[in-house]
C-alpha cells in the first residue's frame, strides 16, 4: 500500500488533483447543479485526502522530494551533474504542517459553500477559482524552488482577486478585489526582482542549492528586503494591512476563510526564507531581521486590535482581528529568530516561542475559518452584516450560536480552546525574552476578548427582532462545514501536547535545521 | 569606458522604467492611469530579468551545435515569458475590475472609489 | 490517561483534565446555589422577577446597539483613533506608498546597520 502509484506521486497529485477539479468544472458544471455540486465535494475530499496522506508520510519517514520530469521521482540530481536542475518539491515538517492547514480547511469551506452560494449565479466560475486558489496555496507550500514559489504566489493572488470580486453587484466586492490585486501584482513584482537579483548571481532557483551558495553581498540584503517586505504585506502585517479588512469583508464567507489560510502559506514563505535561505548566515545579522518581525508582530496586535474595537460590519471587524493574531505568530517566530544563534537561549525558549507562533498558525486558520463561516451564516440569514441592525439571533439560530461562541473564546485565548494553548507557549516564552512585548500580548488578548463579547452580544443575545422573524437555522451543509473546524478547534484545545509534540515540533526543528534542508536535496540520491 | 557604460544601459532604462511607473502608478488619480503604471512597472521588471542573463561574448542559446560553447542564459527568459503572461492575466483582470467599477460608481477616480475605508 | 496530556511550556504546565475538573467543580457549585431557589416558579405564568420596582420597557427596546456598546473606551482613546482612522483612507495607491515606504525603510535598516 505505501508504494502505489498514488504514494509515490503524493507531491504531484498535491496540486494535479484540484487542477484537475478546477479545469473539469465548467464542463461538469454544464450537466447541472446536483452534479457540479458532487463534484466539488469529491474534488475537496480527494485533495484533502491527498494532502493529509502527504503530511502523514512526512511526519512518519521524514522529509519527501518530488523532482518533476524525472525517470525517477525522488533522484534530486542528475546523473552527471552536481547541481538540481529540475523543478522540485520538498515537503518537509513545516511544509507538512501547512498541508495539514489548507486540507482541512479547504475541506470544511467547500462543504459550507455547497449551501451558501447556492442562490448565486456563475458557480462553474466560482469552484473553478476556489480550487485554483487551492492549488496554488499547496503548491506554495510545498514547493522548493524559489521561482515556483513566485508563480504559485501569482496564481494565489489572482485567483484570490477573482473570488473576492464575485459578487459583482455590489460594487465594493470589486473595489476590494481591486485594491487585493494591485497590492499582489506589486509585491509579486519586487519578489522577482529579488529572484533576478539572486538568479543573477548565484545561477540557481532550487531553494536548497541557493541557500548552500548565498554568501551575504549587499544585493543579497536588498534581495532579502524585496522578498521579506512584500511577503509580510500579504499576510497583513501592520503596515501593510490596510487591504485586510477590505479584502475579507466583501468576500464570500468561504473565500474569506480561504484567503486566511492564503496569507499564512505567505507567512511560510517568510519563515522559509528567513530560516531555511538567509538563516546561519555568519554576518546574517538575526537580531535585525528578529526585531522587524517583532516590531511587525506588537504593531499587529495592537493596531488590528484597536481598529476592531469601533468597526460596524461584522466582517470587517473579524478581518482586523486577523490581522492581530497574525501579530502573534510573528511575535513568537521573531522571538525565536531574535535568539537563533544563542543556542542557549533558543533552547530554553526561542525554540517555545517559535512552538508557539507555529501553533498558532494552525489554530488560528481553524477558529478565524470558523468565526468568519459564522458570519457568512448570520449574513445568509439575515442579510445585513451590520452589527448595529442585527440582534436577537440566538433565539432562532442555537447551532451557529454555539459555534460562534467556540470560535470567540478560541480566539480571545481562554482554556480549553486551542488558542488558549498557543498563546500560552507564546506568552511563557516570550516573557523571558522579554516581559514588556508578553504583557502587550496579553492586554491584546483581553481586547479580543472584549470586541467578541460586543459581536455576541450585538448579533445573537437580546429579544427577537421583527425584521428577522422568518430566520432559521442555516442548511445543512453549513453545519457541517462549521463542525468541522469547530471539531479540531475543541480537539486541539482538549488536547494540545500530541498536536504540538506531533504536529508542531518536527516543523520547528525543520525551520531550523537549515543543513539538513539542503542536505536533502544535494547531500543524496 | 564608453562600451561598459553601453553594457549597463538595460539596467539604467530598468531604473527609469521603474521610476516612471511609480510616478504614474501614486500621483495620478485616474485607476486605468494607475494600472498603466503598474504596467510599465512590469516591463521593466521583465528587462531586469533578461538583462540578467545576457553574457559577454556569447552566443544566443538556440543551437544544437553551438559554434562555442559560451552562450547567454536560457533560464531568465523563461521566467521573463512566465512573468508576461502573469502580467496579462493580472492587467486583463484588473482592467475589467476597472470597467465594473465605473459602471457601479459613475467614476473610475480612484479618491472618489473609496466605499471601504476606516 | 493518554489524551489529556499536560501541556508543557518550559515554564509552567497546563492540564486540560485539571481544568475539567475544576470547571464541573464550579458547575456544581453553581447549580447548589441556584437549586436553593423557590420551587414553586414555572416560567411563563405570569409572574415577572422583581428587578426594580419600576415598570420595564417592552422586550425589543432593550437592546443596546453595537456601537454604543464600548463609548467609554473609545471615548478615552479619542486622540488615537483620530490619529489611526483617517490613515485607513481607501485610496489603493495609498496602500502601495505604505508598501514602498517600509521596503525603503528596511532597505536602509538592512544596509546601514
Amino acid at each position: 500500500m505505501m508504494d502505489t502509484f498514488v504514494m509515490r506521486h503524493l507531491p504531484a497529485l498535491l496540486i494535479a488533483v484540484p487542477l484537475f477539479a478546477a479545469f473539469l468544472m465548467p464542463l461538469v458544471g454544464s450537466l447541472g447543479p446536483k452534479v457540479r455540486s458532487a463534484w466539488v465535494f469529491l474534488g475537496a475530499l480527494a485533495t484533502a485526502a491527498v494532502g493529509l496522506a502527504l503530511a502523514g508520510k512526512v511526519l512518519a519517514t521524514g522529509t519527501v522530494l518530488y523532482v518533476f520530469g524525472a525517470a525517477i521521482p525522488q533522484q534530486t540530481l542528475p546523473p552527471d551533474a552536481a547541481f538540481p536542475i529540475r523543478i522540485m518539491f520538498q515537503v518537509d515538517a513545516l511544509s507538512a504542517l501547512m498541508v495539514v492547514i489548507a486540507s482541512l480547511s479547504s475541506l470544511g469551506i467547500a462543504i459550507y459553500s455547497l449551501a451558501a452560494e447556492s442562490k448565486q449565479s456563475g458557480l462553474e466560475t466560482f469552484y473553478a477559482m476556489l480550487f485554483l486558489l487551492i492549488a496554488g496555496v499547496l503548491g506554495m507550500v510545498a514547493t522548493g524552488d524559489l521561482f515556483n514559489f513566485f508563480v504559485f504566489l501569482e496564481i494565489s493572488s489572482l485567483a484570490g482577486a477573482a473570488l473576492v470580486a464575485y459578487r459583482v453587484d455590489d460594487g465594493v466586492a470589486v473595489e476590494a478585489g481591486l485594491k487585493y490585486a494591485l497590492l499582489s501584482t506589486v509585491g509579486a513584482l519586487a519578489v522577482l526582482t529579488a529572484i533576478g537579483i539572486l538568479f543573477a548571481q548565484y545561477n540557481a532557483l532550487n531553494l536548497a542549492s541557493l541557500a548552500n551558495r548565498l554568501q551575504f553581498t549587499a544585493l543579497d540584503q536588498v534581495a532579502l528586503v524585496l522578498l521579506v517586505v512584500p511577503l509580510a504585506m500579504k499576510c497583513g502585517a501592520v503596515p501593510m494591512h490596510f487591504w485586510t479588512p477590505d479584502t475579507y469583508a466583501t468576500a464570500p464567507s468561504s473565500v474569506t476563510a480561504f484567503l486566511v489560510v492564503s496569507s499564512q502559506a505567505s507567512l511560510y514563505g517568510l519563515f522559509r526564507i528567513l530560516f531555511t535561505l538567509y538563516g546561519h548566515l555568519v554576518q546574517f545579522s538575526w537580531a535585525t531581521f528578529g526585531w522587524f518581525l517583532i516590531v511587525l508582530g506588537v504593531l499587529s496586535m495592537f493596531v488590528g486590535v484597536t481598529m476592531a474595537i469601533p468597526q460596524k460590519d461584522v466582517k470587517r471587524l473579524m478581518a482586523y482581528h486577523a490581522v492581530s493574531q497574525t501579530g502573534y505568530m510573528l511575535l513568537g517566530v521573531g522571538v525565536g529568530l531574535a535568539v537563533l544563534g544563542d543556542a542557549d537561549a533558543l533552547a530554553q525558549y526561542g525554540k517555545t516561542a517559535m512552538a508557539g507562533g507555529l501553533f498558532h498558525v494552525i489554530n488560528h486558520a481553524m477558529y478565524k475559518g470558523l468565526l468568519f463561516l459564522t458570519a457568512g451564516a448570520v449574513f445568509y440569514r439575515a442579510g445585513t452584516r451590520n452589527l448595529n441592525k442585527l440582534g436577537g439571533l440566538g433565539h432562532d439560530m442555537p447551532w451557529t450560536m454555539v459555534f460562534f461562541m467556540i470560535g470567540a473564546l478560541a480566539i480571545a485565548g481562554v482554556p480549553p480552546f486551542n488558542g488558549f494553548a498557543s498563546k500560552l507557549l507564546i506568552y511563557e516564552s516570550v516573557f523571558r525574552f522579554s516581559p514588556f512585548l508578553s504583557i502587550v500580548a496579553m492586554l491584546v488578548s483581553i481586547l479580543t476578548l472584549a470586541s467578541f463579547v460586543k459581536v455576541f452580544h450585538a448579533m445573537f443575545l437580546g429579544p427577537r427582532r421583527a425584521e428577522f422573524a422568518a430566520v432559521r437555522e442555516v442548511p445543512a451543509p453549513m453545519l457541517a462545514g462549521m463542525a468541522l473546524l469547530a471539531v479540531f478547534v475543541v480537539v486541539a484545545g482538549l488536547a494540545p501536547q500530541p498536536f504540538v509534540d506531533h504536529l508542531i515540533v518536527p516543523a520547528v526543528d525543520a525551520v531550523i535545521d537549515r543543513a539538513g534542508y539542503v542536505a536533502a536535496i544535494l547531500g543524496g540520491r | 569606458m564608453t562600451t561598459e557604460l553601453l553594457l549597463k544601459l538595460p539596467y539604467f532604462t530598468v531604473v527609469v522604467l521603474t521610476l516612471l511607473g511609480l510616478a504614474a502608478m501614486i500621483f495620478k488619480r485616474n485607476l486605468i492611469k494607475i494600472l498603466m503604471g503598474l504596467s510599465l512597472m512590469e516591463s521593466a521588471v521583465n528587462l531586469f530579468l533578461v538583462a540578467t542573463g545576457y553574457r559577454t561574448g556569447g552566443v544566443a542559446p538556440i543551437f544544437t551545435n553551438a559554434p562555442s560553447p559560451h552562450m547567454t542564459l536560457p533560464t531568465v527568459q523563461a521566467l521573463t515569458l512566465t512573468s508576461i503572461v502573469i502580467g496579462v492575466a493580472t492587467s486583463a483582470m484588473m482592467l475589467s475590475f476597472a470597467m465594473v467599477i465605473y459602471k457601479k460608481y459613475g467614476t473610475v477616480d480612484a479618491d472618489k472609489v473609496k466605499k471601504l475605508k476606516g | 490517561m493518554d489524551f489529556f496530556q499536560t501541556l508543557q511550556t518550559g515554564a509552567g504546565a497546563w492540564n486540560p483534565l485539571l481544568w475539567l475538573l475544576a470547571l464541573a467543580v464550579a458547575l456544581g457549585v453553581a447549580l447548589a446555589i441556584r437549586s436553593r431557589g423557590r420551587k414553586d416558579f414555572r416560567e411563563g405564568d405570569g409572574r415577572k422577577p422583581f428587578i426594580s420596582g419600576n415598570e420595564e420597557p417592552e422586550n425589543a427596546g432593550g437592546h443596546v446597539p453595537a456601537s454604543n456598546l464600548y463609548w467609554g473606551f473609545l471615548e478615552s482613546l479619542k486622540g488615537y483613533y483620530a490619529r489611526l482612522v483617517p490613515l485607513h483612507t481607501g485610496v489603493p495607491t495609498d496602500y502601495v506608498v505604505w508598501l514602498l515606504g517600509v521596503m525603503a525603510l528596511m532597505l536602509v535598516v538592512a544596509l546601514v546597520v
